[in-house]
């Protein structure tokens, strides 16, 4: 099924939903937003993708099988709880640094942030690989 | 607002239960989503239907004291995350059935036993 | 720190074999020597239990009622170093069985991701992180038991996956339920607040929830029709491991919340479990003997065996406990046994109905041998290990004065050796069938079942050491207030 209309929608829409997934990941520490919704957006991004233009093309723009992205978001969330460890807490401690503190552009990043970076990666790639599964038939 | 939630839930769960006992595959499928709505919802009355504010601490003073319970929100969404899992599989298991046998009736799943 | 370990290293291994999928020598390798590391990490658990007592870890220092806490008690590393020393066995003998497509679609790390989820539900000191943790062990146990997707395999399929998620619902509302009545979910938080409170209305209900829960995972007696509907599909090596483990993590569940959270109607519960524990024995056996498929008498004897480790639970005496502990670490390494010996039959012979099996004694004396004795083991023979454990559990009976339910088990008893009897008399001893297939067995295979063997020789034989672990293991199973002190760190 070739859409022209839901083709050129999908060029725009992905890069849009890819930007706006990171920012409700980032968000997500103290307002609503987080890994897991931000993973469901991009995993959306690609299958509306994949939708338009099917998904051997989608694959290949991704360039990383989603197996290999779960297992990636995997990593990630067990590595973030070892700084804690380093510091001498216990696992899964949070632990935060800031950077240009005082400045207008100040950047709080710790721990918990790159758990749900974990949870981002997983989700987008459990989601991708469903329903590319589903979508080759 | 507590007896408008207990019948919804009770009928989530009675479409449910209907749903998983016909015979076509999707159907259950579907019958699996609402039990898992059901559920949910039934978590979020059991944690108390209390107004109050989202539990983002700001610094205003008492706020905390104003704020809803956030247990049992964290808990519905870890709930809602499992069964988005489940589901996904569920689907694709049921897909693949159809798939490989042309059909998605319960009965004929248990002929050759 | 040490606690944590048995939940993350399977995820970092899962991690390291899901990037490594395309490489399958190093796949075979890499999860050997990772569950050899698994199960090493888990005796320097138990000793440490065994020396300091219950160690507790509190996950990201929230305090204990708040955060997650993680407990490991003598029953949990028990478990822990059982489940771990299956998995071992079980990783030697899969290259044999599991074709190359369900190995490179995913075997080895979803079978790690089944590991996670089975040390989480024995470490997790959180009732809803277990559901989790459950849901984890359930996930992949879905994807493990559809794997490579044959029609009878997608049958069995979805029959396990829809009973498997109705009983999680019941978890997650029993969970919900009792938030509401207590506001907290940290188990030792709850079972000092059930103790202060004395009376909390609508808890049995609650109770009631989880117990239908639990009994459908493990195969209690009116939920356990699922699990000889679905456990025969899919390839031996993954069918024991079920066998071995899941079911296990069920009884094990139902071992924590009755010594924690059964505080009122004490007499209630005992009494329905003692007749929930006598039915799933004796429905168990008997519908095992009227099968002829060597997977589906196993996995009936699965359920009538899961019922001996209840009636243990149900006498809830010290002498009772320990009993069914050791009757579940002998029944999770024999059961585990005899599904790889039928395995070695299948491939053997190209078959596992008894009907068109037989001559397998004269054929193959260390095929027969591998089969006999954990075949005897189940049935109860000494000096094996399953002697030991009904021994236990009958004297444990009788000490409690449930005359009833110790002559059921006495009974049953004698109905599994016949059954064993059966598969003996009918693959190994009767007359060579004509159009019999001789396929080659593997090295790896026979390896495997024969450590697993050596391993339940050994059980027996040091029946007294082990059973002062479960002996203590069952002390703090049945003072809970050890439990709650230390994680609560009254």
């Amino acid at each position: 099924m070739e859409s022209v209309i839901l083709q050129i929608a999908a060029r725009h829409m992905r890069p849009l939903l890819v930007i706006l997934s990171l920012v409700v990941l980032y968000r997500g520490h103290n307002e609503p937003g987080g890994g897991f919704i931000g993973g469901l957006m991009l995993g959306a991004a690609y299958i509306l993708y994949a939708m338009a233009f099917g998904v051997e093309k989608t694959q290949k723009s991704i360039r990383i099988s989603p197996v290999a992205l779960t297992g990636i978001g995997l990593l990630l969330a067990l590595v973030s709880g070892l700084p804690a460890l380093m510091e001498g807490h216990l696992f899964m401690t949070g632990e935060w640094t800031t950077f240009f503190s005082g400045s207008s552009f100040e950047l709080k990043l710790g721990t918990p942030l790159l758990f749900d970076l974990g949870v981002y990666f997983t989700v987008a790639g459990m989601l991708t690989l469903v329903m590319f599964s589903i979508m080759e038939e | 607002m507590l007896f408008l939630f207990a019948i919804l839930i009770g009928v989530l769960y009675g479409a449910a239960v209907y749903l998983l006992l016909r015979r076509n595959i999707f159907k259950l499928v579907l019958g699996l989503i609402f039990l898992g709505h059901a559920t949910n919802l039934l978590l979020f009355v059991a944690g108390g239907l209390t107004r109050g504010f989202p539990s983002f601490l700001r610094d205003i003073p008492g706020e905390v004291e104003k704020m809803a319970d956030p247990l049992p929100q964290a808990l519905i969404l870890t709930a809602i995350v499992i069964s988005l899992g489940v589901t996904a599989f569920a689907l694709v298991l049921v897909y693949r059935f159809y798939s490989v046998t042309k059909t998605v009736d319960l009965d004929e799943l248990s002929e050759n036993e | 720190m040490i606690p944590v370990l048995p939940i993350i290293l399977p995820l970092l291994f899962m991690v390291v074999l899901i990037f490594t999928r395309r490489w399958l020598a190093f796949q075979q390798y890499f999860s050997l020597l990772a569950t050899v590391v698994l199960t090493l990490v888990s005796v320097i658990l138990l000793l440490d239990v065994q020396q300091n007592g219950i160690a507790t870890l509190q996950m990201g220092s929230w305090p204990a009622p708040y955060g997650i806490s993680l407990v490991v008690d003598m029953l949990s590393a028990i478990m822990l170093v059982t489940v771990s020393f299956i998995a071992i066995v079980i990783m030697i003998y899969s290259p044999g069985f599991i074709d190359k497509g369900r190995q490179s679609a995913g075997y080895y790390p979803i079978s790690f991701g089944l590991l996670m989820g089975v040390n989480g539900a024995f470490i997790t000191g959180d009732i809803f992180n277990l559901y989790v943790w459950y849901e984890v062990m359930l996930t992949s146990s879905f994807v493990l038991i559809a794997l490579g997707g044959s029609a009878e395999q997608l049958r069995g399929s979805i029959k396990y996956v829809t009973i498997n998620f109705v009983a999680s619902i019941f978890f997650v509302a029993g969970i919900g339920i009792l938030y509401g009545l207590t506001g907290t979910l940290n188990m030792a938080d709850l079972a000092f607040k059930i103790r202060a409170a004395g009376h909390i209305p609508h808890m049995n209900g609650a109770l009631m929830l989880f117990f239908i829960a639990f009994s459908v995972k493990a195969g209690l007696f009116p939920f356990f029709f699922w699990l000889p509907a679905s456990y025969h599909t899919p390839p031996i090596p993954i069918t024991a491991l079920f066998a071995g483990t899941l079911t296990k993590v069920g009884i094990y569940t139902m071992f924590r919340f009755y010594s924690l959270f059964i505080v009122e109607n004490a007499l209630f519960w005992k009494s329905f479990i003692l007749i929930i524990a006598g039915l799933t024995m004796t429905i168990g056996v008997l519908m095992a003997a009227s099968q002829f498929d060597i997977r589906k008498i196993l996995s009936f004897h699965i359920i009538s065996q899961v019922g001996y480790m209840v009636m243990g639970l149900g006498l809830f005496t010290v002498g009772g406990i320990s009993g069914a502990i050791y009757f579940m670490v002998h029944n999770m390494l024999s059961k585990t046994n005899t599904f790889l010996a039928g395995g070695l039959v299948y491939q053997r012979s190209g078959s596992y109905d008894l009907k068109k099996l037989g001559g397998l004694y004269k054929a193959s004396p260390l095929l027969a041998l591998l089969f006999f004795v954990p075949a005897m083991s189940l049935a109860g023979i000494p000096p094996l290990p399953g002697f030991f454990g009904k021994f236990f559990l009958i004297k444990g009976g009788f000490e409690a004065g449930d005359y009833l339910i110790t002559a059921v088990a006495i009974l049953v008893g004698l109905f599994t050796l016949f059954s064993m009897v059966k598969i003996w008399n009918e693959a190994y001893w009767k007359k060579e069938p004509e159009e019999i297939k001789k396929g080659k067995l593997s090295r790896r295979a026979i390896a495997a079942t024969g450590l697993l063997a050596i391993a339940v020789v050994l059980l027996g034989l040091f029946a007294g050491p082990v059973s002062e672990l479960t002996v203590e293991a069952a002390r703090q199973v049945v003072l809970p207030e050890l439990y709650i002190n230390a994680v609560l760190g009254l």
